[in-house]
This record gives structure tokens, C-alpha cells and sequence, in this order.
């Protein structure tokens, strides 16, 4: 009997990261988030796409309660979100998140953007700090540029500085909110190339992205949302070619035959 | 020509007013920037006091912040800030004055600078783990700064121009020594001419050396 339980804990610790339990949300009067269940496992990757306003961005951000649910819950690594202070803090640097906007730190260098976290969040003494950001930034191809500002970097090198930012503080999850939608298009592949490495390496990742190469060849499933509602999730082989909602059909014939 | 100026310690009144220039910025600046970071803040009372603070006191006249802080404080209350000598606690009050009433500008002007930040650079900063203090300091308020070199030069100078307001409770800065020549002296046009020039050899270059130290540091998106 209590063998059981402790196994099913187990279980329950080691697979599931992030799980969100009829999650609530309104902006005024707008309910963008309605009733979400979402359980995703460590080392999967989910793509989340649907429509423009369909809340995806209000998902990913209410993971780490950069906005506020009014009812439900969210854990991450079996620990509910906290509401405020130390505690919050710690858990966000558990949950890298990469945006659209990329959102260096514009007033400091492409190393100080990935040292800050660890020496001011993780405490890590600057030397080991910099050795890692460099490692990291190596990792992500700009290491030649580890002493220019942001400004001086393309977008795409911008977002890969952006993802090894997110990667120096050991998140357990990464959420992408459309990292390649500001983006040239010849800049494209080379975030995605590094979002799919990370994929490869076992991240465990949550990814807007209407970018249908990446959800194919990366994701483990695809969560179509629409008006606030989780409407299907496929593996993304099922999604694309048998969408079962007419909802999800219409969205995919409008995006694929563009 | 300039005969009248003899027996004047016009050298030593001007340090006079760059002393209470140099301590009264470093105050205001030190005051204002809290005042900014309680009005941006996720505390409603603080956010609340620094409101009130700050509509309250630029809208009063310097001369009666200054007036009070001499016979409200010192006089009534007998707060003399540790200081025994007339002239040392009419200092110290004149510099408690101009501090007060200087730092609700430097506070409006920080949280324009604070407005100038795109909300991405916080929400970075969050994401991370920093906590409203961290964010503050390491991210929002640095980019802040950079972006109001400009408008804190128009405060510093306005500040060095206000100091001549302690004269009134008895501060032997430049205005006074000015006054006190007026009674004395003859050459009134040129009196006033030499104390003008005196102020312009102050904030002119305290305008052009910001105006470079702003393009300098300023931030590139
Ligand atoms: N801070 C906010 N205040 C008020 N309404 C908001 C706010 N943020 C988002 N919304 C609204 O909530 C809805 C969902 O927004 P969200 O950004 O999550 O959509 P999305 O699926 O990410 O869209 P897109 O594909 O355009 O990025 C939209 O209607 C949007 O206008
Ligand atoms: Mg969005």
C-alpha cells in the first residue's frame, strides 16, 4: 500500500515539470485564459500555436507570473507558484524565457547580459560567471561578440545572446514566446537551429511559434489555442496533416497556403 | 574701474554658493532617486507618500521651504542639525531646504527617464530572477539616468541659481555679498554685472559638460 503511493510520487516528481490546473485569466472584461489544463513532462518540447489574441503570450507569461492568474493553479516541479517576494524571484530563475523583442539589457555588454543572472540571482563568483557566459555564448555562435552592446548585434544574434542568457541560469524549463517572429527571415534558421540543439540536448521547452519546420522535426506536441481555450493537442504529424477540430483546420489552411 | 570691488570677499561668497550647489545636488540627487523608486513602486503607501511629496513641495515657493525650515525648525522645534555656530546651522537648513524642494524636480525627472525604458528590459530583468529592487538598480535605473543627463542639468542648473535664496536666512553666499555691496557701493549696474557673470562662469560649463557626458552615455536601442 505504501509502496504505491511513494512510486506514484515518484512519478509525479520525475515527469511532470510544469502543470497547470484550470487556469483562469481575464484582462477587464476579456477572458483570455479559460479553464487550461496543460501538463508537460520533463525534456519535452510543446509547440503552442493558434490565431493572434488567442492567448498564447498570456499563457507563456503566466508560467512565471510575469501576469497573474484569478483562479487555478501552477506548478512547476511539483511547487506551486509563489506569490510574491524571494520565493517568486527563485522560482523565475527556474524558467528561462526567451520573448519576441529579444530584450537584452541595452546599457550593458553581451557578457554582462549573461553574467548578471548568476552573479546577482544564483550568487555564482564573477570569474565562474564569465567563463560559463563565454562557454554559453560559444554554444550559441556569438562568442566573438561577447564585448559588444546589443545594439551593435543583428536580431538573430540578438536572440541567441537572448537564449544563452536564459540557459546561464540552469533553468528546468524554457519558455519562447515567437523568438523568430521580429526576426529577417535569413535570420530565422539560425535561432532555430539552436532551439532545435536544445531540443536534441533534452530541454524541456514550451514554444509559441507559427514556425511549422520547427514543430515538426522538434516537438514532441502541438497545443492549438483559440479564444482562450486549449481546442486540440497532437503529435505534430497528426496535427498537420488530420486536424480534428474545424477551428484548427481553418487556422492551418490559412497559414500553410500563404 | 572695478575699485569697488576691494574689501569684499567676493572669491569666498561664490565658494559659498558652490558648496551649497555641490552638497544640495548630491542630496536632491540621493532623495529624488528614492522618491522616484517609491513612486514606481508595488507599495501603495510609499507610492502614495512620494505623489504627495512631490505635488506638495514644487508647488511651494523655495523661499518659504528655506524661511521654514529656519524658523519652523531651527527656531521653534530647535532642530539646529548637530550644529552649534549661527552660521553653520544656517548653512546645514539652507542645504535641508534646497534639497527638499530640489529633489520632487530630480524625481519627476527620473521617472520621465524611467518611462523612456521599454517595459521588455524589466520584464527581462523579472524573468531572470531579479528581484523590484534588483531590477531597479541594475537595469531600469541606469538606463533611466543615461536617458535624463539632460533635464538633471536644467535641475542642477536652476539649483545653483535657487542657492541665492539662502541669503534670506542669512547664508553669506554670492546674493548676499551682493546685497550688501548694493548698500555700500555706487557702481550698481556693474555690481550686478560681476555677480551675473559670476553665475554664468558656474553653469556654463556645468551645461557643457553634461550636454557632452549626456551623448556619451547615452543608451543605443
Ligand atoms: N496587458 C494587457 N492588457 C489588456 N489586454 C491584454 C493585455 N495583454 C494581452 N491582452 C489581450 O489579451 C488577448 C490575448 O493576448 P495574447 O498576447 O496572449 O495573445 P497571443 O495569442 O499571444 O497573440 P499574438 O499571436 O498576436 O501574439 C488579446 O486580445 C490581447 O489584446
Ligand atoms: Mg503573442
Amino acid at each position: 500500500m505504501t509502496e504505491v503511493s511513494v512510486a506514484k510520487e515518484d512519478v509525479a516528481s520525475s515527469g511532470d515539470l510544469v502543470v497547470l490546473k484550470s487556469v483562469n485569466k481575464h484582462f477587464g472584461a476579456l477572458h483570455v485564459l479559460q479553464d487550461i489544463d496543460l501538463t508537460i513532462s520533463r525534456g519535452e518540447v510543446v509547440v503552442v500555436i493558434g490565431p493572434s489574441g488567442s492567448g498564447k503570450s498570456t499563457l507563456c507569461r503566466t508560467i512565471n507570473r510575469l501576469e497573474t492568474i484569478d483562479s487555478g493553479t501552477i506548478t512547476i516541479d511539483g511547487r506551486p507558484l509563489p506569490h510574491e517576494g524571494k520565493e517568486l524571484a527563485r522560482l523565475r530563475a527556474d524558467v528561462g524565457m526567451v520573448f519576441q523583442s529579444f530584450n537584452l539589457f541595452a546599457h550593458k555588454t553581451v557578457l554582462e547580459n549573461v553574467t548578471l543572472g548568476q552573479v546577482k540571482v544564483r550568487r555564482t563568483d564573477k570569474k565562474k560567471a564569465e567563463e560559463r557566459a563565454r562557454a554559453l555564448l560559444d554554444r550559441v555562435g556569438v562568442g566573438a561578440q561577447a564585448d559588444k552592446y546589443p545594439a551593435q548585434l543583428s536580431g538573430g544574434q540578438q536572440q541567441r545572446v537572448a537564449i544563452a542568457r536564459a540557459l546561464a541560469m540552469d533553468p528546468k524549463v524554457m519558455l519562447f514566446d515567437e523568438p523568430t517572429s521580429a526576426l529577417d527571415p535569413e535570420m530565422i534558421n539560425e535561432v532555430l537551429e539552436v532551439m532545435q540543439q536544445l531540443a536534441r540536448d533534452g530541454m524541456t521547452m514550451i514554444v509559441v511559434t507559427h514556425e511549422m519546420g520547427f514543430a515538426r522535426s522538434a516537438a514532441n506536441r502541438v497545443v492549438f489555442m483559440a479564444d482562450g481555450r486549449i481546442v486540440e493537442q497532437a503529435v505534430p504529424e497528426q496535427f498537420f496533416s488530420n486536424p480534428r477540430s474545424d477551428r484548427a483546420k481553418d487556422f492551418l489552411s490559412k497559414i500553410l497556403h500563404h | 574701474m572695478f575699485d569697488f570691488l576691494e574689501g569684499y570677499d567676493l572669491l569666498g561668497a561664490f565658494w559659498v554658493t558652490v558648496q551649497l550647489t555641490l552638497l544640495s545636488a548630491v542630496g536632491s540627487l540621493v532623495w529624488g532617486t528614492l522618491l522616484a523608486a517609491m513612486r514606481v513602486g508595488p507599495v501603495p503607501l510609499m507610492r502614495g507618500f512620494g505623489t504627495v511629496y512631490v505635488n506638495v513641495v514644487r508647488n511651494i515657493p523655495l523661499t518659504v521651504i528655506i524661511l521654514f525650515a529656519s524658523l519652523g525648525l531651527s527656531q521653534t522645534l530647535n532642530i539646529n542639525l548637530g550644529a552649534q555656530a549661527f552660521d553653520t546651522i544656517n548653512f546645514r537648513l539652507a542645504v535641508l531646504g534646497l534639497v527638499a524642494y530640489t529633489s520632487a524636480f530630480v524625481c519627476e525627472a527620473i521617472r520621465s527617464g524611467i518611462n523612456t525604458v521599454p517595459v521588455g528590459q524589466a520584464e527581462a530583468a523579472r524573468a531572470l530572477g531579479l528581484g523590484f529592487t534588483q531590477v531597479l538598480t541594475l537595469v531600469v535605473l541606469p538606463q533611466a539616468f543615461r536617458s535624463v543627463v539632460g533635464p538633471l542639468t536644467n535641475v542642477l542648473i536652476a539649483l545653483t541659481k535657487n542657492t541665492t535664496v539662502a541669503a534670506a536666512i542669512g547664508v553669506a553666499e554670492a546674493a548676499l555679498l551682493m546685497k550688501k555691496m548694493i548698500e555700500n557701493e555706487a557702481e550698481l549696474l556693474l555690481i550686478s554685472a560681476v555677480f551675473a557673470f559670476g553665475f554664468v562662469c558656474l553653469t556654463l560649463p556645468t551645461g557643457l559638460i553634461l550636454g557632452w557626458v549626456g551623448k556619451k552615455v547615452a543608451v543605443k536601442r
